[in-house]
C-alpha cells in the first residue's frame, strides 16, 4: 500500500527548523565578526572574552548552588510523593495528585507573580532562598512524575518477599526499593536540575539584589549587550545539555521520558 | 490503622510543601485584586474593588485579545507540523525512532532564552534570513522582521512545537495500524482513513498536545518581550510592566487573577481527563 510521503517531509522540514537556529547560532560563536552578519573569520576569541567576563561566573555560581539545592530537596519529595501516590489510592491521593501535577501545567509568569506577592506578604528578604523554594515548587512535580512513571512497571512482589524473608518495611524500601528506583530518581533529579538551572521568569520576579542567575545574566545580556559573547555562552551550554541529554537517555534506557511531558 | 499513618507519612511532606509554595500564593494573587496599592510599590490596608474596575481601562481588551488570538493560531500551527511529524515518528523503524525521538527532545532541554536569541540573531536587520529575503527580493530592504507580531508567533511555534510533537507521537506509537488498513482494505481512502480511524484513535493524544501548547502560550512573556515590539504586547509583558516598571501589585495581581480562570478552565479539563485515565 502506498503511504502519503506528508509526514515525511514535514519531520525533515521541522527538524530543520529545529536546528538551522542552533546551527548558525554555533557557527557564529567562531565568527571574529562583531555582529554575525556575514562570516570573516574563523576565531577563538569570543571564548577567550567569555572567560573574562566575572559576573556570567559569578551568576553560574548562583545558578549551581540554587540548583543543587532545589535538586536535592525535590529528589526527596518528589520520590515521597510518587511513592504515595502509586502506593495508596485514597481521597488524599486524589487531592495530592492535583496539588503535584497542577504546578506542571501552570505557566510560569503566574507561579513567578504568585511567589512575588507571597514573598512580599511576608516580608521575606529576596535573595538566592527565595529562588531555591521558588525552584522547589515546580522541580517536585517533575520529579514526583518520573518517578511515577517508573513506580508503574516496578515488581512490588519483590517487596513482599523481602518482607517474607524477614525484612522490616523501611529495610525493605531502604534495600530493594531504592536501588532498583534510582535510576529513575536519577533521571528526575536530572530533569529538575536542567529546569532548576534554566528557568528564567520564574527566577526573575523572586530574585533581589546579587542574587544574580546564569539565565537572569544571558537576559541582561541580550538586552544590553554583545551578541557573540552570548554565542559562545550558548554554544558551551549547549555542549552540557547534549551531555546531559544522552546521561538521562542511558539512564531510562527505553527513552520513556516523552510519557512525561 | 497502621497503614493510614504511612500514607501520611509519605503524603505530608509534598504536601505540605506544595500548599505553602504553590496554593497559598495563588489565592494570594486574588486576595492582592481586592487590595489597593500603596506610593512606595508595596500594598496598601483595607480593601478596595478599584482594581478590578480599572481592569475595563480601553487598553487592556486588545491585550487580552491579542494573547489569545496568537495562542489560539500558535496552537493550530503546532498542531498541524506536529501531527505529521508524530505519526511519522511513530511509524519509522525503531532505530530510527529513537534517533528521530531524541532530535526532538533535544532541543526541548536547550536553554529557552537561547533559543529565542537565536532566533533574534536570524532575524536581525543583517541577519541570513533578512539578506536572504533581500536577495530573493521577497521583502524590502527596510522591512523589519523583529519587533512585530509575526516574530512572536515564529518564535512561539518554535519553543511550543517539541510540546505538541511528543503526546502525539506517544498516542500513535500506542496506536494499532492495523486498523487503518482494515479500513483502507474496506474501501476507505488514505485521508478518510486517516480522519475517521487514525485521529479518533489518538484523540487523548491530541487533546494533551493542544493543552501543552495553548497553556503556555496564554503565558508568554520572555518571547513576546524580546522579539516583539509594543504592538505585539501579551498580557504576561502587562502583568511584568505592572510588577517591575510601574511597581503597581495590586494592578499586577489583578491581570494574573484574570490569566489564571483563563488558563483554569482547560486545566480542570486535563485533571479530570488524566484522573479518569489513572482509574482505567
Amino acid at each position: 500500500m502506498k503511504r502519503s510521503r506528508i509526514p515525511l517531509y514535514t519531520t525533515i522540514a521541522v527538524l530543520l527548523f529545529f536546528y538551522l537556529p542552533i546551527f548558525v547560532l554555533i557557527l557564529n560563536s567562531f565568527n571574529s565578526s562583531r555582529f554575525g552578519g556575514s562570516w570573516e573569520s574563523f576565531s577563538w576569541r569570543w571564548y577567550i572574552r567569555l572567560f573574562t567576563e566575572r559576573e556570567i561566573w559569578f551568576a553560574l555560581r548562583n545558578s549551581l548552588i540554587v540548583a543543587i539545592s532545589a535538586t536535592v530537596v525535590s529528589m526527596i519529595l518528589g520520590t515521597t510523593a510518587a511513592f504515595a501516590l502509586h502506593r495508596f489510592n485514597t481521597r488524599l491521593q486524589k487531592v495530592h495528585y492535583a496539588l503535584i501535577y497542577t504546578p506542571l501545567v501552570v505557566p510560569d509568569i503566574l507561579m513567578g507573580i504568585s511567589l512575588l506577592l507571597f514573598f512580599v506578604a511576608l516580608g521575606v528578604q529576596l535573595g538566592l532562598t527565595t529562588i531555591f523554594l521558588a525552584h522547589t515548587a515546580f522541580c517536585v512535580s517533575y520529579v514526583a512524575m518520573v518517578v511515577l512513571a517508573r513506580l508503574q512497571d516496578f515488581d512490588f512482589s519483590l517487596i513482599e518477599a523481602a518482607q517474607d524473608l524477614g525484612a522490616g518495611w523501611w529495610t525493605a524500601a531502604r534495600k530493594v526499593l531504592l536501588p532498583l528506583l534510582a535510576p529513575g530518581i536519577a533521571a528526575g533529579g536530572l530533569l529538575a536540575f536542567t529546569l532548576s538551572i534554566d528557568d528564567f521568569v520564574i527566577t526573575f520576579f523572586v530574585t533581589g539584589p546579587g542574587a544574580t542567575t546564569l539565565p537572569i545574566q544571558i537576559y541582561s545580556m541580550i538586552k544590553h549587550g554583545s551578541p557573540p559573547l552570548i554565542n559562545a555562552l550558548s554554544t558551551l551550554l549547549l555542549i552540557v545539555t547534549f551531555g546531559i541529554v544522552w546521561l538521562v537517555q542511558w539512564l531510562t534506557e527505553d527513552g520513556r521520558q516523552h510519557e512525561v511531558v | 490503622m497502621k497503614r493510614r499513618l504511612n500514607e501520611w507519612l509519605v503524603t505530608l511532606p509534598s504536601f505540605v510543601w506544595l500548599v505553602v509554595l504553590f496554593v497559598i500564593p495563588t489565592a494570594i494573587v486574588f486576595a492582592i485584586t481586592f487590595k489597593p496599592s500603596d506610593p512606595w510599590g508595596g500594598i496598601g490596608e483595607g480593601w478596595t474593588l478599584q482594581t478590578l474596575i480599572s481592569l475595563g481601562n480601553p487598553n487592556y481588551p486588545s491585550i487580552i485579545w491579542r494573547t489569545l488570538y496568537l495562542s489560539v493560531l500558535t496552537t493550530i500551527i503546532c498542531m498541524a507540523l506536529a501531527l505529521p511529524t508524530g505519526y511519522a515518528i511513530a511509524r519509522a523503524a525503531p532505530r530510527w525512532r529513537r534517533l528521530l525521538l531524541l532530535l526532538i527532545v533535544i532541543p526541548f532541554w536547550t536553554s529557552f532564552l537561547i533559543r529565542i536569541f537565536a532566533w533574534k540573531v536570524l532575524l536581525h536587520p543583517d541577519g541570513y534570513i533578512k539578506r536572504a529575503l533581500v536577495a530573493l527580493r521577497l521583502v524590502e530592504e527596510q522591512t523589519m522582521l523583529l519587533y512585530r507580531a509575526e516574530a512572536v508567533l515564529l518564535v512561539m511555534v518554535y519553543t511550543l512545537l517539541p510540546f505538541a510533537i511528543l503526546p502525539i507521537f506517544a498516542a500513535a506509537e500506542k496506536f494499532d495500524f492495523r486498523l487503518v488498513e482494515a479500513a483502507r482494505d474496506l474501501g476507505a481512502s488514505a485521508g478518510r482513513a486517516f480522519r475517521t480511524v487514525f485521529l479518533p484513535g489518538i484523540r487523548r493524544g491530541l487533546m494533551t498536545a493542544v493543552l501543552m501548547v495553548f497553556i503556555p502560550a496564554l503565558g508568554s512573556y520572555v518571547i513576546p518581550d524580546l522579539v516583539g515590539g509594543p504592538r505585539s504586547e501579551m498580557v504576561g509583558n502587562k502583568i511584568a510592566q505592572r510588577t517591575f516598571t510601574d511597581r503597581n501589585l495590586p494592578h499586577a495581581s489583578a491581570l494574573s487573577a484574570a490569566l489564571t480562570i483563563v488558563v483554569m478552565a482547560p486545566m480542570l479539563f486535563v485533571l479530570v481527563l488524566q484522573g479518569r485515565r489513572r482509574e482505567s
